[in-house]
């Protein structure tokens, strides 16, 4: 029992990290049909800025008392703005001049620019791991049968509010409402005077700055950053997007949790070396099986 | 004076195809235009070219004194023209609600847009039944409202229908163009490609007819109707 709830909490961790890399992709895709390969390699941007933010603050003895709340939170909004401003400059110099171009180019443009941020991002803080700076205090709480680090609590709710504001922001807001627009009709947007490419920008700003959470919190929670780790949490992040129905944005959050949990438990019952097998297996069965994904529709609700 | 809409040598081209090999018109403020023609004529690509949706080879096209070919679509549709596109292409999977509301998409006060709306619906009360429907479950007659809605909320000086009573039964068809007199009553300029050329001529002034990308004929819309070349290409005979 201790175990099982030990291993759900771990997945929640992992599941809501995911879910907001995932968001990343969904959004993208809802509004250009675009996967967007970089989106990974974002995130790990978004790890290393913070990282780099917090190494600072702790070198100028900065990380005490009142400091250390207003050190993560500088730490989280430059790694936000920093993800933000480089997928928004991705979108910018990359994609935007191959919006007519078929659809296989900005896909492999997509590929070409994540070797390009791998690369960049190894020169930067090299081939080895860097050891995240272990801000957060970490004391376990017992909720019953449940342990739980303050630290899973802080990543778990920061993903989760996020994603209740991307949530009201896409429903409710003028901006969001003309994201909709663009994603399901280009053209008609543009006839009711929706700016068409400033839009998609603010998308990419937008989804670079989940990343850029992202980022952060699994900084926080992996304990290190490295310039490889957003290819596989970026696959699996993509898996998620999809396993809930790709441009579904819903469908983003559940898949992201789904796969985090199926992570967490498949390393559980039959060992860590098996998770990318179980996490992958469900990517290839849902093509197989529901390509539309689980709350996707026929056409799946873009954005 | 200049007219509203002031049309001057347009050609477009897809690929290497010409669909439009430099057509001229004009549009003046307060007037019915009715653009007729076959299949691929250019009639909606004239439309879509005015409304900046489609790169343009050469020509003039000036709305009310501004040169269109220096804005976007969405530019375009800022400075006072509404195009209800063939299709309706509303936003299936939004509300009726929020259709309207991105029609007035440029309005910044809540309570102007408010008061826009309120004025579409009073204009297609059944919208008001649907208001919190998505868009795609509404019928082809609403859906059509829903467009020409959208297309009010942004108070148009200049209102662009493509098609719209393709595919409408006859009576739907005929509240349309209703409603359509009425707009212009209360002074909208209407630009109307229409293939029932008896409505359409009904209802404008003037009428233009295209045929292989240039116009061919230039009238008012009373002597369109009677003439036997248009009544045997355009309205099905004697």
């Amino acid at each position: 029992m201790h175990e099982f709830l030990a291993q759900l909490a771990n997945g929640v961790e992992l599941g809501a990290i995911y879910a907001l890399i995932a968001l990343g992709y969904t959004l993208v895709y809802g509004i250009l049909e675009l996967i967007n390969f970089a989106h990974g390699d974002v995130y790990t941007f978004g790890s290393f800025t913070a990282l780099v933010v917090l190494v600072a603050l702790r070198a100028a003895h900065f990380l005490h008392g009142a400091g250390l709340i207003l050190g993560i939170v500088a730490a989280l909004a430059v790694a936000i703005l920093a993800c933000a401003l480089l997928n928004a400059g991705i979108e910018r110099l990359a994609y935007r001049r191959l919006r007519k171009a078929p659809r296989l180019a900005p896909l492999i443009t997509a590929i070409g620019v994540s070797f390009m941020l791998e690369n960049l991002i190894e020169l930067w803080q090299g081939a080895a791991p860097v050891p995240f700076p272990n801000v957060i205090p970490n004391p376990e709480l017992e909720i019953g049968a449940l342990q739980v680090g303050v630290q899973q609590i802080v990543v778990v709710a920061l993903a989760i509010a996020t994603m209740v504001a991307l949530h009201y922001f896409v429903k409710r807001s003028r901006l969001g409402k003309a994201m909709r627009a663009v994603a399901q009709d280009r053209d008609a947007a543009s006839l009711v005077g929706i700016d068409v490419d400033r839009t998609i920008a603010i998308t990419f700003l937008i989804a670079g700055a989940l990343a850029g959470v992202a980022g952060f919190v699994g900084g926080v929670s992996f304990g290190s950053a490295w310039f490889l780790n957003g290819f596989g949490a970026g696959l699996r992040a993509f898996t998620a997007a999809v396993l809930g129905g790709i441009g579904n944005i819903a469908g983003a959050m559940l898949g992201g949790f789904l796969i985090g949990l199926l992570e967490s438990f498949s390393t559980w019952f039959i060992g860590g070396q098996w998770s990318n097998v179980a996490v992958f297996s469900v990517l290839i069965l849902v093509l197989v099986f529901r390509p539309s994904g689980l709350l996707g529709e026929s056409l799946p609700e873009k954005v | 004076m200049s007219a509203l809409l002031d049309v001057r040598g347009l050609e477009v081209r897809y690929g290497g195809i010409v669909a439009l090999r430099g057509i001229d018109f004009q549009v003046e403020e307060g007037e019915i235009v009715a653009l007729l023609g076959a299949n691929g004529a250019g009639k909606t690509t004239t439309l879509r070219a005015i409304s900046g949706l489609l790169p343009i080879r050469a020509g003039e096209l000036f709305f009310a004194g501004t040169n269109l070919r220096k804005h976007g679509a969405d530019a375009i549709a800022r400075l006072g023209i509404a195009h209800v596109p063939e299709g309706r292409r509303v936003f299936t999977r939004m509300t009726v609600r929020e259709n309207l509301e991105l029609g007035g998409y440029a309005v910044s006060s809540r309570r102007e847009l408010d008061s826009r709306i309120e004025d579409a619906l009073s204009i297609f009360p059944r919208l008001r039944e649907r208001i919190v429907q998505r868009a795609g479950t509404l019928s082809g007659g609403e859906q059509q409202m829903l467009a020409i809605g959208r297309g009010l909320v942004a108070r148009p000086r200049l209102l662009v229908l493509d098609e719209p009573s393709l595919g409408l039964a006859p009576l739907i068809a005929a509240q349309i163009f209703e409603v359509l007199r009425d707009i212009h009553r209360r002074g909208t300029t209407i630009v109307l490609v229409e293939q029932n050329a008896h409505a359409a001529l009904a209802l404008a002034d003037r009428g233009y007819v295209l045929r292989n990308g240039e116009i061919a004929r230039n009238d008012t819309a009373a002597n369109l109707a009677r003439d036997p070349a248009v009544i045997a290409a355009y309205l099905g005979g004697s």
